[in-house]
């Protein structure tokens, strides 16, 4: 395969044959894009600080891989996401308050708050649930993808990994089945160095992640995951290659978590403090930049007037989804099955009788 | 009248998906072994020849590849039909099952309901030693979300799965291999389905309640039989559905018994056993005449050369039955 790990030069240029792999336009709202999903690391991760948010996962540093993949989809193309892949739902369109409102779990979001931050489901936008148990979503990106062709809908399923979870038993199996049964599915993983604490190194002897491919009969590409035109063209080409019912890819984009693993984690006990200030260099935001100015299309000052704008929609933002209240009571006893089971049916009725006795207000019961 | 004929288990199964398989065509059959050769038990023979290799397919070797390749087909608008070749060997597939098939309604909102029908041979009686006999039925009926199914005899197995397969839940469809071939009745060969959640009074009597499901049906109403040769009349519950269970159904009866006697295979401790012990004490106290007894296999691993020790049997039914009647 001829397809180029990397594609930026430090200035921000690139080779004359690159440049039409995105117009001007698409890089101005990537950008504004990445700029978007930086606020929203900073001022989400502040707001579970100060309490108002029970949980948050940044993906600082990994914007070029989650929003330059999602560039390349259809809007009926699924994305299995993990936890860290803000910018494929902001490329994908999906509404801010709509992403607001299921980190604050209120009873806006379509997933009636029963998951923790993070774990967005939107189907409206081909969404399908985020899990915590990692790699489950791998199967169901070649499962969608078998159907898709049996279907003949023409779509992609498009699935994210970080590299710790290429040692759990759902990526083999998955990227197994796509091969045997050439699904149109692309897998990326997104190596950004650590699973929680544990580095690459404890993860696997292989010296690349991509190298696997070979074990399943399918492409594999190693690119630089922080060079947005990299992303896009090695993601373009597999999701062509996948729509034309040639099979899957499996794309192992280089990239680094600045940030920690989760609002419950410190880095500090197991990584350098000045190391995430190395990755600076790579930072993807720096590189789009450079290249939206080499482009003649982006500024400073309009990063500047970006992130202010951006600073102040979401604060708005967060304070009119703030008002919301709690999803109904009702809704903790709905959508297990269709219909209730007898049991729960009575185990409900017990917390109601229950929660009358202490004059508090209980749904009331439907026949 | 609609013609009929005789079957066997295996065949009314096989019937009910080749039904089920012509009248919806976004139903797909995937598994081990199920395409070409049609199953080691022939469950799905002969349908990969009649709907094609992409609707009726072979899988790699691998049972949580299967099951959460079948979730995602779900999620694309596909009905899959897992065929687990053993209850046994499920268990690689279990964080799927228990983390996604299960819960994708419910995490999801109902945005997402994927749709699965897991069907795989479960217990003993077959010299199948720790891996061929398991009754793992416990495990999924204490993950909400999943139903849990389980037919006694041909006309169940056809209807069951069929209204399994008609329902908007996952169902796990427990298939008693014991009795596979051994079980045989005259059934329609038109499409019918009963009810997921009602348990069958497959005999009526009024001494005590006696419940099982799967192959020890057979059994229970053998030690029935016996019982009413001592003079007691002992009513038999197929119960069917594990998950839900009908309870008002085992309320009813042992409102009129009094007593109740619960046999499975599985091991006692933790076993849907105690469950439904439970369940009906709370609702039944004052109508019990004797405490709600268990007859299960032993907390052991299935055994091999001991297997006839460890399954119930009739006598051992009737031994508790005594018991519990004269108490």
């Amino acid at each position: 395969m001829d397809v180029p790990s990397a594609i930026l030069n430090n200035d921000g240029s690139c080779a004359p044959e690159y440049r039409d792999l995105i117009d001007d336009q698409d890089v101005v709202r990537a950008l504004e894009l990445l700029v978007m999903n930086r606020v929203m690391d900073s001022r989400l991760l502040t707001l579970q600080r100060q309490g108002r948010l029970g949980f948050y996962m940044t993906s600082t540093g990994e914007e070029a891989t989650t929003i330059g993949a999602a560039y390349c989809l259809n809007d009926d193309d699924p994305i299995f996401l993990t936890y860290r892949e803000m910018g494929s739902l902001l490329w994908r369109g999906v509404p801010l308050e709509m992403i607001v409102n299921q980190l604050i779990g209120n009873g806006q979001d379509p997933g009636l708050g029963r998951q923790m931050p993070v774990h967005f489901c939107f189907r409206d936008y081909g969404i399908p649930s985020i899990s915590s148990p990692v790699g489950t979503q791998l199967p169901h990106a070649t499962g969608f993808g078998y159907a898709a062709r049996l279907r003949n809908t023409g779509q992609v399923a498009l699935a994210y990994l970080g590299e710790g979870t290429a040692s759990e038993g759902d990526f083999h199996t998955a990227l197994n089945f796509a091969g045997v049964y050439k699904t149109p599915s692309v897998f990326i993983i997104r190596n950004n160095g650590y699973a929680i604490s544990t580095p690459e190194s404890l993860q696997t002897a292989a010296k690349t992640l991509s190298s696997r491919a070979e074990g399943y009969g399918i492409p594999g590409l190693r690119i630089d995951g922080n060079d947005f035109l990299a992303v896009i063209n090695a993601v373009g080409w597999a999701v062509e290659r996948a729509r034309a019912g040639e099979g899957p890819t499996l794309i192992e984009a280089l990239t680094y978590r600045v940030g920690a693993h989760s609002s419950a984690d410190d880095p500090s006990g197991y990584r350098a403090d000045e190391e995430p200030e190395k990755w600076r260099a790579m930072d993807p935001l720096a590189r789009l930049a450079a290249h939206g100015k080499w482009r003649g299309v982006w500024s400073d000052e309009q990063e500047a007037r970006c992130k202010a704008k951006s600073e102040t929609q979401l604060s708005e933002l967060v304070t009119a989804c703030e008002v919301w209240p709690p999803p109904a009571l009702e809704t903790l006893f709905e959508d297990v099955t269709a219909v209730p089971t007898p049991q729960l049916a009575r185990q409900r009725a017990r917390y109601y009788e229950y929660l009358r006795s202490q004059r508090k207000p209980a749904p009331q019961e439907v026949a | 009248m609609s013609e009929s004929k005789p079957m066997n288990l295996l065949q009314a199964l096989n019937q009910a998906l080749d039904l089920y398989m012509e009248r919806e065509d976004s139903a797909v059959i995937l598994g081990e072994d199920v395409g070409n050769f049609g199953g080691v038990f022939r469950v799905t023979s002969g349908l990969q020849e009649k709907y094609g290799a992409e609707r009726v397919f072979d899988t790699p070797l691998a049972e949580a590849g299967i099951v959460g390749m079948a979730i995602g087909m779900a999620l694309n608008g596909l009905r899959p039909i897992v065929e687990i070749q053993f209850a046994d060997f499920i268990f690689p597939a279990f964080d799927q099952i228990v983390n996604e098939l299960a819960k994708y309604r419910y995490r999801s909102g109902a945005q997402y309901c994927p749709k699965v029908v897991i069907r795989t041979p479960y217990g003993g009686g077959i010299r199948g030693g720790h891996y061929h006999s398991q009754s793992p039925e416990a495990l999924f009926a204490h993950t909400p979300g999943l139903r849990v199914v389980v037919p006694s005899n041909p006309y169940l197995a056809k209807g069951l799965l069929l209204a399994a397969l008609e329902g908007p839940d996952p169902v796990i469809f427990l298939e008693p291999k014991r009795i596979y071939r051994a079980s045989r009745g005259e059934l329609p060969l038109e499409y019918y389905t009963v009810p997921l959640d009602r348990a069958i009074v497959t005999r009526p009597g009024r001494d005590c309640t006696l419940v099982a499901w799967g192959s020890m049906l057979p059994i229970a109403l053998e030690a029935a039989t016996l019982a009413e040769g001592e003079g007691y009349e002992v009513e038999v519950i197929d119960l069917v559905s594990l998950a839900p269970y009908d309870i008002e159904a085992l309320e009813r009866s042992v409102s009129r018994t009094g007593r109740m006697l619960i046999v499975h295979e599985a091991p006692g401790t933790c076993g849907l056993g105690g469950e439904l012990a439970a369940a009906v004490q709370e609702s039944c106290f004052t109508h019990l005449e004797a405490p709600i007894r268990r007859l299960t296999g032993f907390d052991t691993p299935f055994p091999y050369t001991l297997e006839s020790h460890y399954m119930p049997t009739a006598d051992r039914i009737l031994f508790e039955l005594r018991e519990l009647i004269e108490y």
